[in-house]
């Protein structure tokens, strides 16, 4: 008879391995991680929202992986860091990952969102020039490029598409007029969407950019961006040249033999909506909601949550010479970043403040790549547009896919962004029945299942006496125990592991069978699923 | 208790909607679009023709114009409508001709995939927003939002969708179609997610029933929003894998007869499906049917994918009509351009065809649309429109128009922009006008 024997409970025991309460938590704070907290607390305190605990060290370990290098931490990495005594480990493992390659493809993948990296359509790169633009801003991330050096990089850049890579910025965009490179200038970094601008402030800024041209070589889909002094931006209605005007609605003097670009960066880089935007877009990328939300709709009826959280981290910014990983670090080490998903009493309808971690479903690209790391699988991609086709190397990660036009899908049906726009909400993190069916009975999916049998806890052995070598398998709780670890990055409850125990003596099923459906099972649950 | 299976569709999105609409930001409610007459086509299957087929070698055949142009299809065939020749190698469709009408003068002069599949797929120019492709659109006037209630999700791609421009463009997730993966001509086409062959009905609970019990940590955020969400989106999941959803899929019910007469290729069987599929309500089916980007080698391969398409096109026409279906249900074959009427004889083509989006054929049945008609004709070559110009949008905005669908609908912005349903001349177009030649 095939019936199992499940137990049906309500944990308390569970919450010490993934809930709150539990504490091993040691702090040395620096001061500007204290700062935050203390800026967000001030506002939780005048509206009377308890902040939830801080998380676990399972927790945290799964957590910072996600966030900041979009990647599992593999069964040792937790098993390591769970058992490291060292006060000051969280801290110390923040710093580690910075160094982590994937740090760099996560960060870039996030980057070539807004900067639109693909291809084709609706905006041209084509293949060769999608190349040479991702690795210069790999590259820029990986060294720590100064955020208003990356960002002077592309709005002063001149020359080929192939030589100068980040001239392809004023190439990723589906219109090339003035006004349209002004409108993506905003949205990118001014966190702002000028249709709700007046149409003179977008003409006054549109004017800088009135200088832009574009020409084609003989090479195949090579172009060079240029400053074309001989172009001029003209009212359509009344054929006078419009003149340059700051979005902040000063006019300025320029120089007719020099590049207007400059006058406008020196501005830009200067100028305070230019750090808003960076350090707020920062705090939605790791806390899931901005403080000013949405990100990139930063104007005047829209006002920040925390003014001074926000203007707090904008000095830093300053202060710290646009160095990104300063912001990244303070807001990391901080304990609003390392609170516990799970709310307490006061909190459970508090979506604004950050008296909780937001729990968020996985990324497209994380989340496949975390089911191919479990699974020790591989997915295939390939272009067909434009030939040339490109095929991608079986093991290379999702989140290291350089090229938008490249998918599948899966990473269509995760909501992947389709690069089209550069907007922040293109990522559709939504979870659908579709998504659901998918990872719960599809063909892609379950062939993943049964591959890495060592996750089943099967092995095999040569055998004195036999030819063959012999199949030998953990011992069941070992087993599980390994499956907890390697899928959700922490260990099993005793009730857990009494589950998966009786669902390996009772379900009727092969050890084989019986432990496919224990990782299927996991792979399902919500733990998974979300970051928390 | 049926439960709203629109697949995409989500708690969270019937607030953002209902919120939405409250705001003001979307004005055309698909159900209050009340000026529209209702249309006489229900659903439609499109077989996309990937690649761009040859509108000389399938229905724009050009004897006269010599083997440079018609390399060795020398001899079209007469079809069951007097005075209408098509291709040589469709004689089954020959036979049915009467049911559908030809269109000789598609244009729109892209010669770009990707391109070129945006404009004939969205009816809309290039430039600005990413508009969503007819299926999106198809999806969100006669789909959930407008109280389709079905099992099965109201948009379909037999089996792999384009990922292009994402088919719903700006309309996101929730109007992407679901793409059944799989192989349909397989003794078990195995629809991603709803069939899954080795694990039974019995298995399937076990593991549904483990997966609760190990859920420690939704159960423990029962009341978080986003949790419940996924929790809802679960149990729509598992109507579609534990109900009914698999056997509209299933064609190894069908007569075997009715199945030959399809061809046992994948283009056929999904030929089948797609009448299942809108026997069973579903507005929107497409087949992605690939292959037809025939640079090199092509009289070798059409050759063969003629026939193939042939027999899966034709007992389509015939299979609908049997049923009854016909007439509420349009068809529309085409690809994302034609192929250059001369053809390319020297190395490295070797006799291909290259990309063509100045003249190029498309075909349209049922659904209210008359045949055994031609529409607009090509020069004596099928290198220029030479009379009646149609354009994508006047093809697709006559079939909004037989849906029942309001041409001047607002469609769902992600900044609330008002964008509506079709492309006007304000967009910068050039209007070649409905069909009206075979509406009816």
């Amino acid at each position: 008879m095939r019936r199992v024997r499940i137990v049906r409970w309500v944990s308390a025991v569970a919450l010490v391995y993934i809930g709150a309460g539990f504490s091993t938590v040691c702090y040395a704070q620096t001061a500007e991680s204290a700062q935050i907290d203390q800026l967000v607390l001030f506002r939780l305190n005048e509206r009377g929202i308890p902040p939830s605990e801080i998380c676990t060290d399972a927790v945290f370990i799964r957590r910072v992986y996600l966030d900041m290098i979009g990647t599992l931490p593999t069964k040792e990495e937790v098993t390591v860091f769970l058992a490291d005594s060292n006060s000051g480990k969280r801290r110390q493992l923040i710093e580690t990952l910075f160094d982590r390659p994937e740090f760099s493809d996560y960060w870039s993948m996030k980057w070539c969102d807004l900067l639109r990296v693909k291809a084709e359509f609706p905006s041209k790169l084509w293949p060769n020039a999608v190349q040479a633009y991702y690795r210069w801003i790999r590259t820029a991330i990986q060294q720590n490029l100064p955020y208003d050096q990356f960002a002077r990089a592309m709005l002063t850049s001149s020359g080929s598409n192939f030589r100068e890579a980040p001239v392809n910025f004023y190439r990723a965009m589906p219109q090339r007029e003035p006004k349209a490179i002004a409108s993506t200038v905003a949205l990118t970094f001014m966190g702002m969407r000028t249709d709700r601008w007046d149409e003179d402030q977008l003409m006054g800024m549109a004017a800088f950019f009135g200088q832009v041209g574009y020409k084609e070589t003989a090479e195949w889909k090579e172009e060079i961006v240029f400053f074309d002094p001989t172009r001029k931006l003209c009212c359509p209605d009344t054929e006078k040249e419009v003149v340059p005007r700051l979005p902040d609605g000063t006019g300025i003097a320029l120089d007719p033999h020099t590049d207007p670009r400059i006058a406008f960066t020196d501005w830009l880089v200067g100028s305070r909506v230019f750090s808003n935007n960076m350090v707020n877009r920062i705090w939605y990328w790791l806390l899931g909601r901005g403080i000013i939300h949405e990100p990139d709709n930063i104007h005047a009826d829209n006002p920040a949550q925390n003014p001074e959280l926000l203007a707090y981290l904008s000095q830093e910014l300053v202060k710290n010479n646009y160095d990104l990983r300063h912001i990244y670090r303070i807001i990391l080490n901080s304990k609003t970043y390392q609170r516990s998903a799970i709310h307490n009493k006061g909190n459970l309808s508090d979506e604004t403040n950050f008296s909780r971690y937001y729990i968020r479903r996985l990324d497209a690209e994380v989340l496949i790549d975390a089911i191919c790391q479990i699974t020790e699988t591989t997915e295939s991609y390939s272009s067909d547009i434009p030939e040339p086709f490109t095929f991608i190397p079986e093991n290379q990660r999702s989140i290291k896919l350089s090229d938008g036009s490249i998918t599948s899908p899966f990473l269509d049906l995760y909501g992947r962004p389709s690069r089209d726009t550069g907007y922040l909400a293109e990522r559709n993190n939504t979870p659908s029945a579709a998504q659901k069916l998918h990872l719960l009975n599809s063909t892609h999916v379950q062939k993943k299942l049964n591959n890495n049998k060592a996750l089943f806890g099967m092995t095999t052995q040569k055998v004195k006496g036999k030819k063959k070598p012999q199949t030998v398998w953990l011992k069941p709780d070992k087993a599980v125990e390994g499956m907890y670890l390697t899928i959700l990055s922490r260990y099993p409850s005793d009730e857990e592991l009494q589950v998966a125990l009786d669902y390996i003596k009772d379900s009727g099923l092969s050890r084989y069978d019986a432990s496919v459906d224990l990782v299927w099972a996991l792979l399902n649950t919500d733990e998974f699923i979300f970051k928390h | 208790m049926r439960m709203n299976n629109g697949m995409n569709f989500t708690r969270r999105d019937a607030m953002h909607l209902a919120a939405a609409g409250a705001g003001g930001l979307m004005l055309g409610s698909p159900l209050s679009a009340s000026a529209v007459p209702a249309g006489k086509a229900k659903s439609v299957i499109q077989i996309w023709m990937w690649g761009g087929p040859s509108h000389l070698d399938t229905f724009d055949p050009k004897p006269d114009a010599g083997p440079d142009y018609c390399g060795p299809y020398k001899s079209p065939i007469e079809t069951n409508v007097s005075g209408i020749r098509i291709c040589e190698r469709l004689p089954l469709l020959a036979k049915q001709a009467d049911k559908y009408s030809i269109i000789r003068s598609m244009t729109h002069g892209i010669n770009a995939h990707e391109t070129a599949s945006y404009v004939t797929q969205t009816g809309r120019p290039v430039g600005g927003d990413v508009f969503p492709c007819t299926g999106a659109v198809v999806s969100r006037f006669k789909g959930v939002d407008a109280g389709y209630t079905g099992l099965i999700p109201p948009y379909i791609v037999l089996t792999k969708p384009q990922g292009r421009f994402s088919e719903s463009g700006f309309m996101g997730l929730r109007y992407k179609p679901f793409a059944t993966g799989g192989k349909p001509s397989a003794p078990v086409f195995a629809v991603e997610g709803v069939i899954q062959q080795g694990i039974t009905q019995a298995r399937q609970n076990d593991r549904r029933t483990l997966l609760n019990s190990l859920n420690t940590y939704g159960r423990m955020l029962k009341q978080n929003p986003q949790l419940a969400e996924m929790g809802l989106c679960k149990e729509q999941a598992y109507e579609l894998i534990l109900g009914d959803a698999g056997k509209v899929f299933d064609i190894t019910t069908e007569n075997p007869k009715l199945r030959e007469r399809y061809g046992k290729s994948d283009f056929g069987a999904s030929c089948l499906i797609a009448r299942k599929l809108v026997e069973a309500g579903v507005p929107y089916v497409t087949i992605n049917y690939t292959g037809w980007d025939t640079h090199k080698k092509h009289f070798d391969l059409m050759n063969n994918k003629l026939t193939e398409m042939d027999r899966g096109f034709s007992t389509l026409l015939d299979d609908l009509q049997q049923h009854g279906l016909l007439d509420s249900t349009i068809v529309w074959w085409g690809g994302e351009f034609g192929r250059s009427p001369k053809v390319q004889w020297e190395a490295p083509w070797s006799g291909g065809r290259s990309h063509y989006g100045k003249c190029f054929s498309h075909v349209i049945a049922g659904g209210g649309f008359q045949g055994g008609q031609v529409i607009g004709a090509s020069d004596e070559t099928g290198s220029e429109v030479a009379e009646r110009p149609v354009y994508p949008w006047d093809l697709i905005g006559s079939m909004y128009e037989q849906l029942g669908i309001d041409p001047a609908a607002q469609l769902p912005h992600p900044q609330g922009l008002d964008v509506r349903v079709c492309a006007t001349e304000e967009d910068g177009i050039t209007i070649g006008g409905r069909l009206r030649e075979i509406m009816s």
